[in-house]
């Protein structure tokens, strides 16, 4: 019965949205006026559906009821409660579902708050946001039912993949659909932009909020997928430039870039063009990236479920959304007013620079990602890795390092590079400062590692600038944010560069007992012993370690076999100090008894992800300085109508 | 940088987006409808053998040379351990292929000679020639990273076809129209 609801439940939401988009379209003619009226209430009746839709597959997966094919491949009766609940995205069907109901959600929420915009912005907006819908309402119901019974259900379920059986990987997809999804909403508003050709501030303001989300659930999403690959697959490293991690990487970059240049168009009504092109760039990279991962066109070391049908209904939808919206921008964008100018020393020139820097970035990363499938249309299999991405993203992100740090500085419109001179040279102390310290006691240290640790203290200087000299208790919150987020990617860049330079690894063979050197640490393998959980047994080995001859802690780390379904894994340990990482993982036993141990000591590696939570947080402070400015500036405004109106009679 | 705002009235430069997609879209398009190979092809495909002369790995049969393989007629290369199990499997496969006509040499891995000749009183013997490859060094040389592999060496002792895996029943048809190309 439940899914049976589910499913009608999902059926109404998406003949919602084809009302929402056809009473839209017709009420922006002269003809349709009247219809205006029922596009927010679709839209919002929408949300509630679709909402109701998901709440009914999550009860689904919480009974375990086999009888949906979905939850009898997903789920099993013996999963912990929330591995249960987690089961209901952690699949095709449900990600997707996932991902249209918050979409659906989002577009209720701006038709009962948004009201800055225009009435035709709006009402073009909302169609798009139902244009953008109906694609993912028409991918579930006709190729990805979630609600799917089967004919005989089995007497269990077939189990969740263990290696997706992690705390951190159960909310790690979901906090990347949110940040697609608001990037989504932001490509909305583009759409309703370029058809009434009304990019302005008020644009920027409404579209604003979601860039933000989009990007902190996207900073969280992969910082949350870069910890999660490292101490699970258990390679000691935490970026791979897979396909999978590009896929979530690239919306990332064009969302940054978008959320500084809306801050341009916002405050200074420059960017226009620009803004809105980023808008729908934002949006395609998140289809993009879905694509590439779900349609397995491209190998990676994320098993997904792969299916080519899938892919081309992605693609498809991929070719009327993004091809559409380039299509409509190409027509209208060269009628849009040219926006405001500024200088070359402004802060809006410091953000061109940051914009120009991303994008280079994106396309360098855009392309390493797809470069083997253009060779192989030639007929040669290769595979792009570090030595490609590292050295030649590093061409832009050295620049883009050095503007973040002067740009807050600097005025808007006009500025003099003599004014903050001044300034600058504190961070270029800390720099050099940092750059002595290498030299002298790392001699041996590799070009990159330096530049990024030496650039990383000079930015970290840098970015806490902006707030010397305010009074700190009038300063408003997003600029707080700015500084937070640019300081987390200064502490990440330091984290990344140590590790590079610094990590130390060892792999020995190993009896109990047996003590072994990495960096300043000691570690005694002391026992290996059978253990047992819910769905998995182990073997676990106990290792105690000391930092320097210091005190004695005691790391474990599992071999696991899970037996629903059958699979290893390995689970790392780590002990966190705060200067670096010791990280142990337990390989096979060789013939002699002697088992295998990987050893890592990794000085600041920690910093990577404190890093992408500091990014995440200054994010969250502006998204926060945002809504508060915008509620109360709503209000004011409610109160002079009211006034007038009273005044007025 | 007084104008830094794309908002050019050159209108072309704002089909360079639409332009770029459906680059995009076309080179995805192409590797969705290619038929899925997923297979790694050996870089030694194409390429003669390495020289190596190996000794025999058991009595019975002579060792390998790398000139014993160019001898005009295309033949098949297995690469094998007594201690490898899916070698076991494969084992009726590789027998059928010999009683079809097909001349198979081997190559044992990393084995001691009884341990082959109880493997090949157990399992049958459908070679020509075995050598033994102590230390992997032919196995390494000819592109071949696990047991079994098996070769499809044509008349002149060049690679045609690299089989990674065991050699399943519906496997050999496959592997006759290999043997056939090579023959060509």
């Amino acid at each position: 019965m439940i899914a049976e609801l589910g499913l009608a439940m999902l059926w109404l939401a998406s003949a919602l949205a084809l009302l929402q988009l056809v009473a839209g379209a017709l009420a922006l003619t002269k003809r349709g006026r009247e219809l205006a009226g029922i596009v927010r209430p679709a839209a919002v009746i929408q949300g509630v559906l679709s909402a109701g839709s998901f709440l009914a597959l999550i009860a689904l997966f919480l009974r375990t009821d086999l009888s949906v094919k979905l939850v009898a491949t997903n789920s099993h009766s013996l999963k912990p409660f929330i591995f249960k609940l987690a089961g209901t995205w952690g699949n095709h069907e449900g990600s997707m579902l996932l991902w249209v109901t918050v979409m659906a959600m989002a577009g209720g929420f701006i038709a009962l708050f948004e009201r800055r915009l225009r009435d035709d912005t709006m009402l073009a907006t909302l169609a798009g946001q139902a244009f953008v819908s109906l694609g993912f309402y028409a991918f579930l119901l006709l190729s990805s039912n979630p609600f799917e019974r089967l004919a005989v259900p089995p007497p269990e379920g077939n189990g969740l993949n263990p290696l997706l059986q992690d705390i951190g990987l159960a909310f790690h997809p979901p906090t990347l659909y949110l940040g697609y999804v608001g990037l989504s909403i932001a490509f909305s508003f583009a759409i309703g932009a370029l058809v009434t050709r009304d990019v302005g501030p008020a644009f920027a303001r409404a579209m604003r909020p979601w860039v933000l989300g989009a990007w902190i659930f996207l900073s969280l999403g992969i910082t949350a997928g870069s910890y999660w690959a490292y101490y699970e697959l258990g390679w000691g490293g935490w970026w791979f430039w897979d396909p999978v991690e590009n896929a979530s990487l690239m919306p990332w970059l064009a969302a940054t870039a978008l959320l500084h240049s809306s801050t341009v168009l916002a405050a200074r009504n420059a960017l226009r063009a620009w803004t809105v092109m980023l808008g729908v760039v934002a949006f395609s990279m998140s289809m993009i990236g879905t694509f590439l991962v779900r349609s397995g066109i491209l190998t990676s070391v994320h098993a997904f479920a792969v299916d080519p049908e899938r892919g081309s209904f992605i693609l498809a939808l991929l070719a009327i959304y993004i091809g559409g919206a380039l299509a409509l921008f190409a027509t209208r964008a060269a009628t849009i007013t040219e926006g405001a100018r500024f200088a070359v020393t402004s802060r809006e020139a410091a953000l061109v620079v940051n914009n120009v820097m991303l994008s280079a970035i994106l396309g360098i990363v855009l392309l390493g990602t797809l470069y083997p499938l253009l060779t192989e249309a030639f007929g040669e299999k290769v595979s792009v890795g570090p030595p490609y991405f590292n050295p030649i993203g590093a061409i832009f992100f050295v620049p883009m390092l050095i503007v973040m740090a002067i740009g807050p500085m600097l005025r808007w419109r006009d500025d003099r590079a003599g004014r903050i001179s001044g300034k600058l040279a504190l961070p270029a102390l800390a720099a050099a400062l940092t750059a002595l310290g290498l030299v002298s006691f790392a001699p041996t240290i590799k070009p990159l590692p330096f530049l990024g640790m030496a650039l990383a203290a000079g930015l970290a200087v840098a970015s806490v600038l902006p707030l010397v000299g305010r009074d700190l208790r009038r300063t408003p919150l997003p600029v707080y944010g700015m500084v937070v987020a640019h300081l987390g990617i200064a502490v990440a860049l330091f984290g990344v560069g140590s590790d590079s330079a610094f990590s130390i690894e060892k792999l020995v063979a190993s009896r109990a007992g047996e003590s072994h050197k990495v960096g300043p640490w000691q570690v005694t393998l002391r026992s290996i012993e059978p253990v047992a959980g819910p769905n998995w047994t182990a073997l676990e080995a106990t290792l105690a370690a000391t930092y320097d001859g210091g005190r004695l802690s005691l790391l474990r780390t599992q071999s696991r076999n899970f037996t629903t379904p059958p699979q290893l894994t390995n689970e790392s340990a780590l002990h966190t100090r705060w200067n670096g990482q010791l990280y142990v993982v337990l390989g096979e036993e060789a013939d002699d008894g002697r088992w295998q141990l990987r050893l890592w000591w990794k000085p600041f590696v920690p910093m990577i992800w404190y890093g992408g939570l500091l990014v995440g947080l200054g994010g969250l402070l502006a998204l926060i300085g945002r809504v508060a400015r915008d509620m109360k500036r709503s209000r004011a405004e409610d109160k002079i109508a009211y006034r007038r109106a009273r005044q007025g009679r | 940088m007084s104008d830094p705002t794309p908002t050019r009235r050159n209108g072309l430069w704002l089909w360079l987006p639409l332009a770029l997609f459906f680059g995009f879209f076309v080179l995805v398009m192409f590797g969705l409808l290619r038929p899925a190979d997923r297979n790694v092809a050996s870089a030694f495909v194409g390429k003669p053998l390495p020289a190596f002369d190996l000794r025999p790995a058991v009595p019975e049969r002579p060792g390998l040379r790398a000139a014993d393989m160019a001898t005009g007629q295309p033949r098949l290369l297995n690469v094998f351990a007594s201690w490898c199990i899916p070698c076991a499997a494969e084992a009726p496969q590789l027998a059928a292929l010999a009683q079809q006509g097909v001349a198979i040499d081997g190559v044992a891995i990393r084995d001691r000679q009884e341990d082959v000749q109880r493997f090949l009183a157990q399992y049958g013997n459908p070679f020509a020639r075995i050598g033994a490859d102590d230390v992997s060094a032919v196995q390494l040389a000819i592109g071949s990273s696990g047991v079994p592999e098996t070769f499809v060496i044509d008349g002149k002792g060049v690679i045609r076809h690299q089989h990674i895996g065991d050699i399943r029943a519906e496997d050999v048809p496959m592997l006759l129209e290999k043997l056939r190309e090579a023959g060509r």
